[in-house]
């Protein structure tokens, strides 16, 4: 027999009791308020990481525009969740917009018809899809532009719903999974790089979207105070508030974790690992691969759509400028690859354990770069640039590019590798 | 011991992939300017054999001596300066590149002047010629073949290993083929094969090997074996 | 006239710069991935990377008092790609090379590669700063204004349009020249196409591989410099040009440099005509409309701003009706 459970998964609880201490760490240095923010945050990047390591770890899907769906289901949460603005539902928008909304729905109506019905034979459907799909877009477009432009003026923008949040979370995820069963149909079939190219278009596409639809998002004007599903901090007792919070964000990670595991050790996990080890073996058992790929490649995008939500939640402010590929993104794809590729433990103690680095690391780049300035000055007599902070911040993304490189070449299981179970 | 000593020759060869041995001690020698040829059943170890010679994948025991060196898990570059030339069954021509391209990177190793070798190579595929400018990709199976054997050619081989010559061809290409490959030989390259086509290939082997199981069963001059009952019986379809 | 000179100036001079641009890294990335079987992530900031190498060596040339008839930055041009391409070799030997030797899926190196892009990409903003600069110093950007028969605008063509446009052309006729030609290039089209048989062949993979680095980093350095002296060098240059780049090469299929080509060209007049304003072009016929059609002052299928979108749809319609690419690349 292998011996206690201590020996056995020793290594999860080194790596947990070395993370705890750090922990305790920062709580002594810092006070109580930072650690529950920075705790708060490290659990929603773990629920997207989450997200990632089924994604590339059960299946090898390469996701590089988690921002994306990250940025698409903090949206989602603002649309449904920010409280409902009376200056818009007063205005004269809500009646301009039914028009294209409704040109909408027949669009895509007329679309799946064409896709789907027998009388129309094949050759036709191409030339058709296209005509509607042009004719659509023209008509939404010349209908979206003066109805944004009266929102805008009357209104600011439209507003949420004032649902609880519980429900916006809940439309996060479903948002981005359905993005991604849109992306997934059409490139999963391909060679993996395919699918890396098209979901990086994805999300430079939603995020310029968000950007740019002030009338939908109010752009870079940003949407605030978002609702919390837990009391707000009162008076500044922000410890109080946090920690509650914190304890609803820890429940989703574990409740997410124990559904992840069920499922890896389920004949659905078995599957998806004979896939990814052996695509063709698996083919040729007849197993439908690319349909078992779309399944978690959505799965994945909800759990990073969710995710997303419950961070731009925490911090309140929908800013669609806010999501940034360094931070969404690569942030994610260091925390799943050093954490074990494939491990769901390794992602979410890598997730905490890079955001914990990463928030360290902005201060201890900054007065790193003021020592450089300063002795610069007084040994070489050099003038620092008077971007110097900014530049110094550039030294966080070349250290990600770097602990990417040297993780694969030197540690590419990470620092909880897969455990081959041989069930 | 006679006069010639052999060009090639493997002694008790055991070969495998990823662990699992699918040569057993197989045996294999040819003088010059012979044609040897290796039938047996599928899975018998034929192609298998082919790629031990020429270094493709490890063998575990054994030894392979090659114009009097030993040339055991040399790797193909190395086997290709001392002048061995391999023909994969499949994908062995540059689909994109010309007929005269192929020839062309046959020659890659060589710095001389060869073009009196792209001559030679059409002389013996006179069809190759009238399509020399045509990709490699457009032509008809047998004559990719050609391609195929005519790029080994270009390092002027002493020996040339060819992975079932005739797959896939029609009977018609397959003699043409065949012919063609009586005719490389006549210009005293030592050639061995693997075939599928068993009784065709050994009407003109100077020596046969009939494999099963990663062993040799048979091995004799060509006529002898097609004259063989047992081997008929067995390994030739009655 | 004047809006057919309007026309020609903003989107066929246009289309024709950007789509040269895209086509030089395209060309890069195709030959890549042809012959080392990945997706280049790094290749835009190989383009950045070699405008900053020609910034920093047009200034020192600036500054030691030297003048010629072209910009000078064209001129430090030509050693910032010889250095580029040395970078890109030394790239490959230290961030690629060990996973192709290891055997690694291709992913990881698709992985790497984005590793490198960060990398590279924070050393330029470390060093070269977030601001934009001008690749003029101490001189002018020459316009040229060729006079138009019947219109009273003229048309424009500024001197790094004119040099991109005819350094493609060279590029283009050299390296269609080099593949079909050169010992060098047939065995780099024949690695391509069929590597197995090519290391059975003899071929020297680790030649054919440097000289792929060596034309996909001249390449991308002369493109970021160029696309720099026409607009200005930023060091975010890069990140927007990934993608239509990528879509360039997937449109002309992968391992195609001509496809290449054609999908950097399909790409970049696309996106100039998707966001030009072709009410323009129907003004001269106001009077002949209707009268109940009022003529819109824009008319464009896409805004600016989503100029983006237009790579991205157009290699989702490739991947949906032609995954090989409008040139028949490799299936991968």
């Amino acid at each position: 027999m292998s011996g206690s459970i201590f020996q056995k998964y020793a290594r999860d609880f080194m790596l947990a009791g070395g993370l705890f201490v750090l922990i305790l760490l920062i709580l002594m240095l810092q006070g109580s308020a930072y650690t529950s923010r920075m705790l708060v945050e490290a659990a929603c990047y773990a629920i997207i990481a989450l997200g990632l390591t089924i994604q590339w770890g059960y299946a090898g899907l390469f996701n590089i525009g988690i921002m994306g769906f990250i940025a698409a289901g903090s949206f989602m949460f603002m649309f449904v969740s920010f409280p409902v603005n009376e200056r818009f539902w007063n205005s004269a928008g809500p009646g301009m917009l039914v028009e294209p909304i409704v040109t909408l729905l027949i669009g895509v109506a007329l679309i799946v018809a064409v896709r789907k019905l027998r009388m129309i034979p094949g050759w036709l459907r191409t030339p058709l899809t296209v005509i509607i799909f042009a004719t659509t877009y023209l008509l939404v477009t010349a209908g979206i532009d003066p109805a944004a432009k009266v929102i805008e003026s009357e209104a600011g923008f439209i507003g949420g719903f004032g649902l609880p949040v519980f429900v916006g979370w809940a439309a996060a995820g479903i948002i981005a999974g359905l993005i991604a069963w849109f992306a997934g149909r059409i490139c999963l079939g391909l060679r993996s790089d395919y699918l890396a190219i098209a979901t990086l278009g994805i999300a430079q596409i939603i995020k310029t979207f968000l950007k740019n639809a002030d009338w939908l998002t109010n752009g870079t004007l940003t949407v605030s105070p978002l609702p919390w599903p837990v009391p707000k901090p009162i008076d500044g007792n922000f410890t109080e508030a946090r920690s509650i919070y914190l304890a609803l964000t820890a429940a989703f990670v574990i409740i997410i974790y124990m559904l992840l595991e069920r499922a890896y050790h389920a004949p659905w996990g078995r599957m998806m690992r004979a896939i990814r080890d052996n695509e063709e073996a698996a083919s040729s058992m007849g197993k439908d691969v690319n349909k078992r790929r779309l399944e978690i490649f959505v799965l994945g995008c909800i759990l990073m759509g969710l995710g997303g939500a419950m961070l731009i939640t925490f911090t309140g402010l929908f800013d669609p400028s806010g999501f940034i590929d360094l931070n969404h993104t690569f942030l994610i794809w260091v925390m799943v690859i050093l954490g074990g590729t494939g491990n769901n433990r390794g992602a979410i103690l890598g997730a905490i354990l890079v955001y914990i680095i990463w928030v360290m690391s902005e201060p201890l780049a900054l007065s790193l770069f003021d020592l450089v300035r300063v002795y610069g000055l007084d040994w070489f007599g050099w003038q620092a640039p008077g971007d110097l902070d900014s530049r110094a911040l550039q030294m966080r993304v070349f250290v990600i590019g770097l602990t990417i490189t040297l993780v694969l070449r030197f540690a590419p299981e990470g620092m909880l590798p897969e455990r081959i179970r041989q069930d | 011991m006679s006069e010639l000593q052999p060009i090639i020759q493997l002694t008790d060869i055991h070969a495998g992939y990823g662990g699992m041995n699918i040569l057993n001690g197989v045996e294999f020698s040819l003088n010059p300017g012979q044609i040897g040829v290796i039938v047996g059943p599928n899975g018998a170890g034929k192609s298998t054999t082919l790629k031990a010679m020429f270094g493709m994948l490890h063998c575990s025991q054994g030894s392979i001596i090659f114009d009097g060196q030993d040339i055991t898990n040399k790797p193909p570059e190395t086997l290709a300066e001392l002048g061995m030339a391999f023909v994969p069954q499949e994908n062995n021509v540059f689909q994109t590149l010309s007929v005269q391209e192929n020839l062309e990177m046959g020659a890659y190793t060589r710095r001389d002047d060869y073009s009196h070798l792209i001559e030679q190579v059409y002389e013996i595929f006179p069809a190759l010629r009238e399509k020399r400018n045509q990709d490699a990709g457009e032509l008809s199976g047998g004559q990719r073949q050609m391609v195929a054997i005519g790029r080994a050619l270009m390092i002027e081989p002493k020996f040339i290993l060819l992975d079932e010559p005739t797959a896939g061809l029609s009977p018609l290409f397959m003699s043409e083929v065949f012919d063609r490959i009586i005719a490389v030989n006549k210009t005293g390259v030592t050639v061995a094969m693997v075939e599928q086509n068993a009784k065709q290939a050994l009407g003109f082997a100077h020596k046969g090997y009939v494999l099963a199981g990663g062993r040799n069963r048979f091995t004799d001059t060509g006529a002898a074996l097609l004259a063989d009952p047992d081997v008929a019986k067995s390994f030739l379809g009655g | 006239m004047n809006e057919l000179v309007f026309f020609i100036n903003k989107a066929l001079i246009s289309g024709l710069v950007i789509g040269s641009v895209y086509a030089l890294g395209a060309i890069g990335v195709t030959l890549i991935f042809g012959i080392l079987r990945f997706a280049h992530f790094a290749h835009a900031d190989l383009m950045t990377v070699g405008a900053f190498v020609s910034y920093v060596l047009m200034a020192l040339m600036a500054a030691a008092g030297f003048s010629a008839p072209v910009p000078l930055a064209f001129l430090a041009m030509f050693p910032a790609m010889v250095i580029t391409a040395l970078l890109a070799i030394w790239l490959d030997k230290t961030f690629y090379k060990p996973f192709r030797d290891r055997g690694s899926n291709p992913v990881i190196i698709v992985m790497a590669s984005l590793g490198v892009t960060l990398m590279l990409q924070g050393l330029v903003r470390l060093f070269g700063g977030t601001r934009a600069r001008s690749m003029y110093i101490g001189e002018n950007k020459d316009i040229y204004r060729i006079p138009f028969p019947g219109a009273k605008r003229d048309l424009i063509l500024t001197e790094p349009q004119l040099l991109l446009i005819i350094f493609t052309i060279i590029a283009v006729i050299t390296l269609a020249v080099f593949l079909s030609r050169s010992r060098l290039g047939k065995a780099m089209r024949a690695v391509s196409d069929n590597p197995d048989l090519a290391q059975i062949t003899g071929i020297n993979t680790k030649h054919v591989v440097w000289t792929t680095w060596v034309i996909g980093g001249t390449l991308a350095a002369a493109a970021g410099t160029m696309l720099s002296l026409d607009v200005v060098l930023k060091p975010d240059l890069s990140f927007g040009l990934l993608l239509p780049i990528f879509a360039a090469v997937i449109v002309g299929g992968i391992g195609q440099p001509y496809g290449a080509i054609a999908g950097g060209m399909l790409i970049g007049f696309s996106e100039t005509f998707a966001v030009f304003n072709w009410a323009v072009l129907l003004r001269p016929f106001r009077d002949s409309f209707p009268d109940w059609f009022e003529l819109p002052t824009k008319i464009a299928f896409v805004p600016t701003e989503y100029k983006l979108a237009v790579p991205f749809f157009i290699l989702i319609l490739v991947l949906i009706y032609r995954p090989t690419g409008i040139f028949k690349g490799k299936v991968m």
